[in-house]
């Protein structure tokens, strides 16, 4: 209790995201530059310790870019990532590796996630063995308790298993153990149930939340989920074409779309097709937007009921606040 | 981890009679080996290859015992006739003694031996001994052998003596001496007791003779001798843990660094990848075998480093791209990414993500490797470049082709090292496929 207090007064974001870019070159016959894709262009936001942040956008808008600069994975283009007010880029090695035990991984196919010639005791043990957990017990305490936190048992038998011989949302479990198994502070979870059975999904996602109240981690999870997002994300930002074009706390931004990019994918949502209710891809129509050459002004203009000739396919839009606590990038809030 | 993959493969592998037998016959080899390295120590057995003096009670070019018993054969086993100084007659003279000796000893095969040679040590006498020989057949008659006077070690071959050919009526000695007058055009046995006598004036009041008389066998041991005397067993042995120590080097050798290269090409792409695929290119239109011709040749043939030259031409061998092939899509994987993303280093990801995914793959091709090894030494050596001192299969047959020991009838000394070889190829060759269809899937059903 006496560290509401201190955290209270920290309220530094744990992570805050500059102007980020993160591009790639296409090449052909591994030197002909023929093409950059823009998969994250100019990412700005701000995360608070403890928080559990949604990320959506249709497929191919650069969420796992984004997910994988965050990690460190990628080299941002331009733009930084500071973590506890540090720049990642001015990392040294050392403390890169520190960085990488402090932020989880949590990826979307659970069997390939994990090596398949390595039993799940030996998995978890790997990233104590990197960062120099070299008593043999201590790692076994570990993983055993870390194990019982996913709620994977009989500890004793799944210990022994390789990952084939594991149900998806065992593996998944698995997944999560060994990005937990370091004590991190923040875990990002991309898609971490797209891949598993309907039937196993709700409750991987209520582990994560579970997980990520007691634990107080930030969560930084990436869906194309937007109907169960209200129970396990605070704030959810919507991307575009390797932007965030619209953020706000849950409730906020689900009950008072004002993007018309967002409306789009509310709208689909209530289609009355159960199907297509649950996803976002087949949303809106048109044309998904080239992250070669991006559509000038607002990026989404080609597709907006409401596009504004002359200015939405001129001028970048710029960050509104409609209503409180709401950024909307479009030029209708200007 | 890969342990576990192994024992199921392990159990699947004992389905494959193939297998088995090829195991059962690596692991014959390799007791041999391991006897060999063991029963005839790597000093003792280079010394004795090294030929000379110690063989010289070892008849020349014998076949296997049991090679001739098999063709229906009595050819005669070595007889070694010391004397006995129990049978010696000794009469003092003034200055010296006279000494009797007689060698006795029965000869009963129906085959005539193939030398015989008498050895004779005369040492520390003030002056040279003279003895004169003479030889008592069975049927009691008495052929001199001439006179000599004896250096200290003094060796008389008998079947050497052309005078004693042109008595014998141009039969060579060791046949004349012991065929029976009876036979006619072709010269047959006179089986019974034979008797060289020594008569011997010794210029020397103590001084000693000592007498050992051979009379050569035409088959020797398990795999015979060669032209230099020498037992083959002696080289078909140690040419056993060399070959096999060869090959299995080698193809440690090769496949793990072709192995750990293509895996950093993979890994860290970009110029480091392009140098190994050039670098591969360039190797991989080397030529090998004129390669190690020419540093054999130039520079020195010793096994080791042969070896060496081979692991190094192995490197970038084609099989760097057979590997990247397999490792590009492993690199890809998500279980690398998330190791990277929890801080692995790259040389763990190489090392234990990346290498070990195709390990299993590898284990039938590794198997099969061996035994082209082990064939590339026995090639050397047959072209002439073995190791100068080691006994091999490979000088074994390089000695016979240059004796020309086929032309000459000696077939044994052929076949022997041959079918070892064969053996080796065999037996690899056998778990290797067995293993290729248990660790390739792909195969299984082909
Ligand atoms: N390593 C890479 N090299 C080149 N292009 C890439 C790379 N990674 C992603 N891309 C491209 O960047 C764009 C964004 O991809 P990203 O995976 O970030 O999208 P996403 O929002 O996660 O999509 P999904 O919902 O399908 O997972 C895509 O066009 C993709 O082809
Ligand atoms: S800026 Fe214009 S085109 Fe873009 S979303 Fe708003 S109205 Fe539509
Ligand atoms: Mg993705």
């Amino acid at each position: 209790m006496i560290d509401s207090a201190t955290s209270a007064g920290r309220r530094v974001p744990l992570l805050e995201v500059d102007d980020l870019h993160t591009w790639f070159e296409l090449r052909q016959w591994g030197f002909r530059r023929v093409g950059t894709v823009h998969a994250v262009d100019g990412v700005s936001l701000a995360l608070a310790h403890g928080e559990a942040v949604a990320f959506v956008g249709e497929s191919g808008c650069g969420k796992s870019s984004l997910a994988r600069t965050l990690l460190g994975l990628h080299r941002p283009t331009q733009g930084e990532v500071r973590f506890d007010g540090q720049a990642l880029a001015g990392l040294g090695k050392a403390d890169m590796k520190a960085y990488r035990a402090k932020v989880g991984y949590v990826q979307q196919d659970p069997f390939g996630a994990l090596p398949p010639f390595l039993d799940v005791r030996r998995i978890l043990a790997e990233p104590l063995i990197v960062h120099g957990v070299t008593d043999r017990t201590e790692r076994e305490r570990r993983i055993r308790a870390v194990l019982e936190e996913v709620r994977l048992g009989p500890v004793d038998e799944v210990l022994g298993k390789f990952p084939h011989m594991l149900s998806g949302g065992q593996q998944q479990r698995v997944v999560i153990a060994r990005a937990l198994v370091l004590e991190p502070v923040m875990i990002i979870a991309d898609e971490p149930v797209s891949m598993l059975d309907a039937s196993v999904r709700v409750e991987i996602l209520d582990l994560l939340r579970r997980i990520q109240s007691e634990r107080e981690l930030t969560l930084v999870f990436i869906t194309h989920d937007l109907s169960t997002v209200r129970h396990y994300a605070e704030r959810i930002f919507v991307m575009y074409a390797g932007r965030v074009v619209e953020s706000a706390p849950v409730d906020e931004l689900l009950d008072h779309p004002q993007h018309p990019y967002t409306l789009a994918l509310l709208s689909a949502l209530s289609d009355p097709d159960a199907d297509n209710a649950l996803r976002l891809r087949e949303v809106p129509g048109g044309e998904p937007p080239s992250l070669i050459h991006p559509p000038s002004g607002c990026r989404f203009h080609p597709r907006c009921p409401q596009a504004m000739a002359g200015l939405c396919d001129r001028d970048e839009p710029i960050e509104f606040t409609p209503r409180p606590g709401h950024v909307s990038a479009c030029w209708l809030y200007q | 981890m890969i342990i576990e993959r192994l024992r199921a493969g392990w159990v699947e592998l004992r389905r494959y009679p193939s297998a088995l037998m090829g195991l059962g016959i690596i692991a014959g080899l390799l007791m041999l080996a391991l006897y060999t390295v063991i029963a005839i120590p790597y000093p003792q057995a280079l010394e004795a290859w090294r030929g000379g003096e110690a063989w010289r009670m070892h008849p020349v070019n014998a076949e296997p015992l049991w090679l001739d018993r098999l063709k229906g054969g009595d050819a005669p086993s070595t007889l070694i006739i010391e004397h006995d100084a129990e049978e010696v007659e000794e009469t003092m003279f003034t200055g010296g003694r006279r000494l009797r000796i007689p060698l006795a000893f029965d000869f009963g095969y129906a085959d005539f031996p193939g030398e015989m040679n008498l050895f004779l040590r005369a040492e520390d006498h003030a002056e040279a001994p003279f003895a004169r020989l003479s030889w008592l057949t069975p049927d009691g008659r008495d052929i001199s052998l001439g006179g000599h006077r004896l250096q200290p070690r003094h060796r008389v071959s008998i079947s050497q003596d052309r005078e004693l050919t042109r008595r014998l009526g141009g039969l060579a000695p060791h046949i004349g001496l012991f065929a029976d007058p009876a036979s006619d055009a072709v010269p047959e046995v006179l089986p019974g007791r034979y008797r060289l006598v020594l008569d011997v004036v010794v210029f020397d009041e103590q001084a000693d003779i000592d007498a050992t008389l051979v009379v050569y066998g035409r088959v020797h041991g398990i795999a015979g001798t060669d032209h230099q005397r020498r037992e083959l067993s002696l080289a078909l042995m140690w040419g056993t843990p060399v070959a096999l120590a060869f090959g299995l080097i080698a193809a440690v050798g090769t496949t793990l660094t072709t192995l750990v290269i293509a895996a950093m090409g993979v890994w860290y792409r970009g110029w480091v990848d392009a140098l190994i695929q050039r670098l591969t290119e360039v190797n991989m239109i080397l030529p090998l075998l004129p390669i190690l011709v020419m540093v054999g040749t130039l520079y020195s043939t010793s096994i080791w480093l042969m070896l060496g030259v081979v692991v190094v031409l192995g490197i970038f061998s084609a099989g760097i791209k057979t590997y990247r092939a397999m490792l590009l899509p492993i690199r890809e994987a998500p279980y690398i990414e998330a190791a990277r993303a929890y801080g692995a280093s790259d040389m763990r990801i190489v090392l234990r993500y990346m290498i070990p995914r195709i390990l299993p793959v590898l284990i039938p091709t590794f198997v099969t490797l061996i035994p082209t090894f082990v064939f590339l030494e026995a090639s050397l050596a047959v072209l002439g470049l073995g190791d100068p001192v080691l006994p091999t299969w490979g000088k074994v047959l390089n000695d016979a082709q240059t004796q020309s020991a086929l032309y000459n009838g000696y077939t044994y000394w052929v076949v022997a090292p041959a079918l070892l070889l064969m053996l080796t190829g065999l037996g690899f060759a056998m778990l290797g496929f067995a293993m290729d269809r248990v660790f390739n899937p792909r195969l299984r059903n082909l």
